[in-house]
This record gives C-alpha cells, sequence and structure tokens, in this order.
C-alpha cells in the first residue's frame, strides 16, 4: 500500500488535476445542452467528465487498497447500475417528467445518506473531531437532501397518479411548516453547539425535514410540478456542494453549486413561461384556494350546454377546412396518440388542409414534453409552432383540434380576473372559427379548475381515448 | 482547503451557472433539467470518500446506509445521463425526415 500511495497516479495534484478536467466538461456539456445542435454532444460530454471524476476518486490511496471497501463500492454501484440502467431505458417517453423526480430524489436521499453517515462516524464512534466548518455543510445537506428526496417522491406520486394531482390542502398547512422548518434549524443549531444526540439528529433533522419536504409538496398542484422539480434538482445541487465543503471535495463544490446555480435559473424560465411567481408556487394552494372555488362557482350559473359531437362529423368538418391547427396536451401523451396523430395530420394534407401545431410552453407536465413527443412521431419541425407565434393565426384559422390539452387553452385566464390562473399567457383557440375539443371526460385539468371554452357555442366535444378518437378520424376521413 | 477559498470557489461556480444557462430554448427546458440532474449525481463521490472510514470504524449500520448511498447516487448519475439521451434522441431526428423523403425518392 505505501508503494501504491506514492505511486504517479494517485499524486494529490494529478488527482486534482483530473477533477478540474470533470469540471470543465460539466460546463462545456452544459453549454452544449442548450442549443438544440450540440444538446446531445453536451449530455455527453457530461457524462465523461462524471466518469473522470468517478475514477479520480477511486484512486485516491485510502480507497481502493482496503478490500472491504472496494467490495462495498462495487456493491453500491452493482445496485444502483442495476437499477438505474433499466429505468432509465424503459420509461414511456409521457412517463420522463416523473423519473427526472425520481432521478433527482435519489440525489438527494444520497446527501442526506452521506450526512448522516458522517455524524454516526464522529459522534458514538472514535472520538475524532468534526470541526464547524464540516459540520454545518453537513447539516444543511442533510435538511436539504432529506427535503428533496421526499419532495421529489411526492412530485412523483403525483406525475405517476399514484397520488391525486389535485392540491392537497390540510388545516393550518403554513404553521405546521414553519414548526417543522424551526425544528429542522434548531436541531442544527443544537447539534452544532455540542449536543451530539443520535436521536436529535435523526428525528430532528432527517425525520424532520423529510416530512416538511412532504408538506410543502403535497398541497401545490400537478399543473406546477415541473417547476418543483426544478426546484428541488437546484436544492439537490446545492447540497451537494454543501456536502463538497464538508469533505473537502473540490468537483463536488464545482459540480453542485454549477448545478445550484443552473437550476434556479432554469426554475425561474419555466416559472416566467407560466406566468407563475417561485414563491407563489411554493406558497401552494393554486386550483384549491377561495379564488378558484369562487370562479368555479361563477362558472356554474352561466354555463351553457356541452355539444357532444362523432368521429364522422369532426371529420368533415376537418377535410374541407383550409386551416386545421392542433393543439396537442398531456392527455396526448397518455394515450400515445402522437403516432395517430401524424397519420391524421398526413390524410388531412393529403385533401390540401393546412395542419400545424401549437405548442404551450408549458403544454404536458414539462417543458417541451410535446415537441418530444411529436418529434418521436417524425412531424416535421417547422409545423410546430410556439405560442407567440400562433396565437395571431388563430383568428384565420377554420378549425383548432385540441387533443388532450385543458388549462393551457382556458380563456378565462384572459377574461375572468378572478381564476386562479388569470394572466396565464394561454392558446387562444376561442378566436377560432370553430374547435373541437378530444377529452376523456367533462373533468377538469391538472390545474382543477373549470374551463369555459368547453361550454363555448363554436365547441364542440368528442368524449373517448385520444389515440381511438384520433384513429377514428383518421378513418372517417379517408373514407370521405 | 480553507473555507474563504472555498467560498470563492463557490461564488465563481455559481456565476459560471448562471451564465451557461442565461439563454434556453423553452424546448430544451426539460433535457437541461435532466442534464443538470444527472451532474448533481456527483454525491456519489462523496458516498466512495467516506465509506472506507465506517469499514475501519465497524460500524454495520454505518455501512449499510453508506452502500444505499452510493447505489443512489449511480441511480441518479446513470438513470440521469441515459434518460437525458433518450430524450434528446428524439429531438435529433427533426431535420430526417425531408431527407429520408429525398432518399426515397431518389
Amino acid at each position: 500500500m505505501p508503494v501504491l500511495a506514492t505511486s504517479f497516479l494517485q499524486d494529490h495534484n494529478f488527482l486534482t488535476a483530473l477533477y478540474i478536467l470533470a469540471v470543465i466538461l460539466f460546463v462545456v456539456g452544459l453549454r452544449g445542452l442548450t442549443g438544440p445542435n450540440t444538446a446531445v454532444r453536451g449530455n455527453k460530454i457530461a457524462a465523461v467528465g462524471m466518469a473522470i471524476a468517478f475514477v479520480a476518486t477511486l484512486l485516491q490511496p485510502h480507497i481502493l487498497p482496503n478490500g472491504q471497501t472496494a467490495i462495498l463500492i462495487a456493491v453500491g454501484v452493482a445496485i444502483g447500475t442495476a437499477v438505474g440502467i433499466p429505468a432509465a431505458l424503459n420509461v414511456k417517453m409521457t412517463a420522463i417528467p416523473q423519473m427526472v423526480a425520481l432521478f433527482n430524489g435519489v440525489g438527494g436521499g444520497a446527501v442526506a445518506l452521506i450526512a448522516w453517515a458522517e455524524f454516526r462516524r464522529r459522534f458514538p464512534h472514535g472520538g475524532e473531531d468534526w470541526y464547524l466548518k464540516a459540520m454545518i455543510p453537513s447539516l444543511f445537506a442533510a435538511i436539504i437532501g432529506s427535503i428533496s428526496f421526499w419532495g421529489s417522491n411526492i412530485a412523483f406520486g403525483k406525475l405517476q397518479e399514484i397520488l391525486p394531482g389535485r392540491p392537497i390542502k390540510l388545516p393550518g398547512q403554513q404553521l405546521v411548516n414553519l414548526a417543522l422548518l424551526l425544528i429542522c434549524v434548531g436541531s442544527a443549531i443544537a447539534l452544532a453547539a455540542g449536543d451530539h444526540s443520535q436521536l436529535l439528529f435523526i428525528v430532528g433533522i432527517l425525520v424532520a425535514a423529510g416530512i416538511l419536504g412532504n408538506m410543502v409538496v403535497l398541497p401545490i398542484g400537478g399543473a406546477d410540478m415541473p417547476v418543483v422539480i426544478s426546484l428541488l434538482n437546484a436544492f439537490t445541487g446545492l447540497s451537494a456542494a454543501a456536502t463538497g465543503i464538508a469533505l473537502d471535495n473540490f468537483a463536488l463544490i464545482v459540480a453542485g453549486i454549477i448545478v445550484g446555480a443552473s437550476g434556479s435559473i432554469l426554475t425561474n424560465l419555466m416559472a416566467v413561461a407560466m406566468n407563475r411567481s417561485v414563491p407563489a408556487i411554493i406558497a401552494g394552494g393554486f386550483g384549491g384556494g377561495d379564488a378558484g372555488a369562487a370562479a368555479a362557482g361563477a362558472g356554474d350559473a352561466d354555463r351553457g350546454p356541452v355539444r357532444s359531437t362523432s368521429a364522422q362529423d369532426v371529420a368533415i368538418q376537418l377535410s374541407y377546412a383550409r386551416q386545421v391547427v392542433v393543439v396537442p396536451g398531456y392527455g396526448m401523451a397518455v394515450a400515445q396518440a402522437q403516432h395517430a396523430v401524424r397519420e391524421m395530420a398526413l390524410a388531412l394534407e393529403r385533401k390540401g388542409v393546412e395542419v400545424k401545431y401549437a405548442i404551450h410552453p408549458v403544454a404536458g407536465r414539462m417543458p417541451g414534453h410535446m415537441n418530444v413527443l411529436l418529434a418521436e412521431a417524425d412531424v416535421p419541425y417547422d409545423q410546430l409552432k410556439e405560442m407567440d407565434d400562433i396565437n395571431p393565426e388563430f383568428g384565420r384559422t377554420d378549425v383548432s383540434l385540441v387533443i388532450g390539452a385543458n388549462d393551457v387553452t382556458n380563456p378565462a385566464a384572459n377574461t375572468d380576473p378572478g381564476s386562479p390562473i388569470y394572466g396565464m399567457p394561454i392558446l387562444e383557440v376561442d378566436k377560432s372559427q370553430s374547435v373541437i375539443v378530444l377529452k376523456r371526460s367533462m373533468s377538469s385539468g391538472f390545474a382543477g379548475i373549470d374551463n369555459p371554452l368547453f361550454y363555448d357555442p363554436k365547441t364542440a366535444m368528442l368524449f373517448g381515448d385520444a389515440k381511438a378518437s384520433v384513429s377514428d378520424i383518421t378513418a372517417e376521413v379517408n373514407a370521405l | 482547503m480553507d473555507l474563504v477559498t472555498e467560498i470563492g470557489i463557490l461564488v465563481l461556480g455559481a456565476f459560471v451557472g448562471f451564465e451557461v444557462i442565461s439563454k434556453v430554448p423553452n424546448t430544451l427546458h426539460t433535457p437541461l433539467m435532466s442534464g443538470t440532474n444527472a451532474i448533481h449525481g456527483i454525491v456519489l463521490l462523496g458516498g466512495l470518500l467516506v465509506i472506507g472510514e465506517a469499514v475501519s470504524a465497524d460500524d454495520v449500520l454505518g455501512q449499510v446506509i453508506l452502500v444505499i448511498a452510493v447505489a443512489f447516487g449511480t441511480i441518479n448519475i446513470v438513470g440521469g445521463f441515459l434518460v437525458t439521451d433518450r430524450m434528446l434522441g428524439m429531438f435529433k431526428r427533426k431535420p430526417a425526415p425531408p431527407k429520408a423523403d429525398e432518399e426515397k425518392a431518389s
């Protein structure tokens, strides 16, 4: 072992140089990810950086020469690989948002567990000093990591529809959250001040922060979940940086803070695209609040009848239109209808109908979700129109075909100041000559708000599974 | 490293993070989130660095905790990069359809 410890490969400066190389690759990779043409390569570059950082860490003199340590690492990495690879390769494109939430959660969990292990090492075993410089970041990492782990799991549950997507309100929520936060901070101060109770660390830090993570995400509506996941992603980055300070590890500090900073910016970009503020989202209650209830109540009074239609009628209407705008939403994703939609568009184009797709920045459950699905179905890129480009076109659109989208088309966002989504930019489908909505039922959207569009006299509803409905329409179009 | 050096690294790293992400098309928000998500899996290194100490201390529970931490970190990294790659693979085909048509025509 002494021979190994002095070898060139394990020289401290050499290992630090490897870390610097890894960090450079992270930055170059991330910059690549911000452009459509460089994104694939960017992701691979970042992955190479990670591999270098991993190897550089294993080369550290005290790690591999210890047989048992090496076995434990191999076991952990093997389990992680065995779980991670199939999870990433088999997940359906529609379920990717919740998969990202889950991967973020385990990262936060790893941070919290490492802090716990560090605490155990110092206090019940061995009397080695734990300087405040290492201890305070560790306690911070434990709190944030635990919040991130549990919060991400709740986000996963909501998106996977294990938990209801609607906001879950608990009485006295804000007070309970404040109390939990105070318990975390108070326990951290007590631990740093010299109370080394194992129980206080587990209950006061890990459990209290875990409950806080649950409590903060539960009352947030499913429509806001992408922003929440992005925020928790930034949190995990910050906690990784804190772990880096605690362990004096350059790569952890830099990679962690870069994710923390870029994640914060990204969270804000997403919130701006939805006309929401991050504090308002965290305050929760979107859709379940008083304003939402009042708006829904007012809507009940002047609701017109809902007009239901058939696939044959829709096919006729579409075939004789000059321009059709397809507005895809989460319903299309759930039904895996993107290929069927592409078929329908081809059938219509053969009849000389111009087909465009209106993509709301937050349609589906993540920004870009619809782009991914339609690209998978080989929809030409130039037919995908962003909100600002397509909105002026609705006035001269004959038929808007809304496929499983709801809140992003809700005209209440423009007209009803009492609506909880008032002010959110929407796709103005109500400006087109007629609207056809493909929907499973009359249930409200992910935000839990009623949509006046459905009661508009020029709107017709075609109920049923989006994929089946679209296939029926295509068959009728071809039969015409 | 002393604390001041580390704070300096933190501040500069934060600026790099802010600058790198300043302009991103909406379409790439999700893959970018997923990519940064994979990078914070670097906490795996923390698990590698401290697991040896739980071994020397003969702390079985500590070893279990850290094996789970290493597994979690690995899932974060491997899953994160792979899922990002799959997502981006969908975008890569964008310019392909017209080319495919030309090939068929020729």
